[in-house]
């Protein structure tokens, strides 16, 4: 069922809270990959507050549905979005990236809870979900399989590998997405290393793909319920995304991959964001 | 475990060691309904195939790609299942070594990693295929246990006891045509705890793999000279049996290595750091393949020719038992 504007508009009040709390763990902790935070976050917020099949109180429920971010550099924003689901007490987060802290930039599955894989070494992700995914298959398990990855990662061989494998085994039980932003750490995707036609090549690989604004609820919610009802294969959601998406000096900057905060850019990005949703919120 | 109760085998002096593990995890399904078989399209090579043909849908090959393979069983272990894994040992530990260390260990996944034709036993192949890092490399990874056993009765063992380990387990195999060392299975494995197969007071040979036979050969001849040879079958690699070590190091003073695999980070390290760390003075040689890529050729003459088999150990020895060793003042200090 289509999201209602009603639903849309709690999804972007939370997408505001998140942003912002991903501003002030960087300026915390020092330093985060806040380009990449802040352009799959919309995903994120719709997979969490909307989607997903989970219970924060049961981080181990065996049926739970199961996310991965393949993209682990994201860590700080899914961090943000955890904490705030109540899978551990928010504040905890600004020991993020702390000595002896169970927060680092990218997280570890076996000190947080609701982190279903420690990722972070990147084209990794879609093989882990492919594992989950035929996993639930084979024990006759309800749980859906997620998986994020970032664009520049699917230089990596291994992604490909696990696409093949996915397709072959027509995991319709798994969703993956694209954070589709177009940089990497070096410059732009396609001057570095071309990845389009990417819908083409998934579909290839056996793939229903969807092409969407990764930062527009209505079209997220729409791709996510489409590839529920998608039968036979697995479905990849190309989500365009702006890197460093509503802090304006960040957007687009692949300087902004990682980077760290004094309070002058802290101030300026929390402004820039509430200026974004104040405008679209009314 | 319940020794015996795993499996059996019958003709297990005619099976190879892959063989042996292929039949034992065969058998092993009914008692862990949870297992699923991978391969990288070796199911033939490495004999999980049989697991295959008695399970198929249980049974996943994934054609020719190890990396994606080791993430799947990741995948498969945080959905519930215990995933057993084979391949050659060089995809394991070299090409795959980040996925076994990082999808893996670092999440202390409950996988079962089973290698084969480890070191430099599938000879001819060359060193494309050769593998004498595997052991450097897995000892490395925290959460890891390390095996290799000595023939296919012990790796049958070792396969049944991995299932009762949580955790990820990496059993290295070699091609493995060499005559068995044991019986039957009955003699006493646990993983972690070395095996005295023969006593002695002059030297002790501390061997793994393949190298076992070998030591076994070589103490028959020496014996024959004179010498009062001890053998221990060393057969995890990690966490090693340091207590075995220190006796040998106080009682024999003469320690020498055997593993068909290089002689830098392998079964001769962990004993030499061992043997360090003890603070007593210790006649000490590993052998194994030196410091290079090796030659290609018949197993048994690339043993010969890296003086690693039974003729080389002998002359290793005689080489050790003519150095003077300074006794400690405080030799008689508890192990």
């Amino acid at each position: 069922m289509p999201l209602s504007q009603e639903e849309i508009r709690g999804l972007e009040r939370k997408a505001w809270d998140i942003r912002k709390s991903i501003i002030e763990i960087t300026f915390t902790c020092g330093g985060s990959h806040l380009g990449g935070s802040l352009s799959q976050t919309d995903v994120l917020v719709a997979l969490y507050y909307k989607y997903l099949n989970i219970d924060p109180a049961k981080p181990d429920w065996e049926d739970r549905d199961r996310f991965i971010l393949s993209k682990g550099h994201g860590g700080v924003g899914w961090a943000a979005v955890l904490g705030d689901k109540g899978y551990f007490d928010k504040a905890l987060l600004k020991n993020f990236n702390k000595t002896g802290s169970p927060f680092g930039m990218h997280l570890d599955s076996l000190k947080v809870k609701g982190c279903d894989a420690s990722t972070g070494s990147l084209g990794h992700g879609l093989a882990i979900a492919t594992g989950l995914a035929i996993g639930a298959k084979l024990q006759k398990k309800p749980f859906r399989t997620y998986c994020m990855m970032g664009d520049g990662e699917l230089c990596e061989g291994s992604v490909w590998e696990a696409a093949i494998l996915a397709g072959h085994h027509k995991l319709d039980n798994l969703t993956a997405f694209v954070d589709r932003n177009r940089l990497m750490i070096d410059g732009p995707t396609e001057s570095i290393t071309t990845l389009e036609p990417l819908a083409d090549k998934f579909k290839a690989f056996g793939w229903e793909t969807l092409t969407i604004d990764g930062h527009e609820y209505a079209a997220i919610g729409g791709a996510i319920e489409q590839a529920w009802s998608i039968k036979g294969k697995p479905t990849m959601i190309i989500c365009n995304t702006v890197k460093g998406k509503c802090v304006e000096l960040m957007e687009n900057q692949p300087s902004w991959h990682y980077g760290g905060l004094n309070s002058d850019l802290r101030d300026q990005a929390l402004a820039c964001i509430d200026s974004h949703y104040k405008t679209i919120l009314g | 475990m319940a020794e015996g109760m795993s499996w059996s085998v019958t003709d297990g002096d005619k099976l190879t060691q892959a063989e042996i593990y292929g039949e034992v995890l065969s058998q092993l399904g009914d008692k862990y309904p949870d297992i699923v078989a991978i391969t990288a399209d070796l199911a033939t090579s490495t004999k999980i195939g049989r697991f295959g043909k008695k399970y198929p849908e249980r049974f996943i090959n994934v054609g020719i790609a190890e990396n994606s393979m080791f993430g799947l069983a990741a995948g498969l272990a945080l959905a519930g299942l215990r995933p057993v894994v084979s391949t050659f040992a060089v995809f394991t530990a070299l090409r795959s070594a980040e996925q076994v260390r990082t999808d893996i260990c670092y999440q202390n996944l409950n996988v079962k990693i089973i290698s084969t034709h480890a070191g430099i036993s599938f000879g001819q192949a060359g060193s494309t295929h050769h593998c004498t890092e595997d052991l450097a490399v897995m000892r490395s990874f925290p959460n890891m246990t390390v095996i290799a056993p000595a023939d296919g009765i012990e790796t049958g063992n070792a396969v049944a006891a991995a299932m009762e380990l949580p955790g990820p387990v990496y059993i290295r195999i070699g091609r493995g045509f060499e005559p068995p060392v044991y019986k039957d299975q009955n003699y006493g494995f646990a993983i972690g705890k070395a095996i005295t197969m023969r006593d002695g007071k002059d030297i002790t040979l501390i061997a793994c793999g393949v190298g076992v036979l070998q030591a076994m050969r070589a103490a028959e001849v020496l014996d024959k000279q004179g010498l009062s040879v001890r053998v221990i079958n060393m057969h995890t690699i990690k966490p090693i049996d340091r207590d075995i070590i220190v006796k040998a190091v106080q009682e024999t003073r003469r320690i020498v290595t055997i593993e068909d695999h290089s002689i830098m980070g392998g079964l001769g390290t962990a004993v030499g750091e061992v043997i360090v760390e003890s603070g007593k003075a210790c006649g000490f040689k590993k052998l194994g393949v030196p410091d290079c890529f090796s030659i290609v050729g018949y197993p048994e003459d690339l043993y010969h020719h890296y003086k690693f088999d039974a003729d080389g150990i002998v002359e290793t020895v005689g080489e050790l038992m003519r150095r003077e060793i300074e006794e400690d003042e405080d030799w008689e200090d508890e192990a």
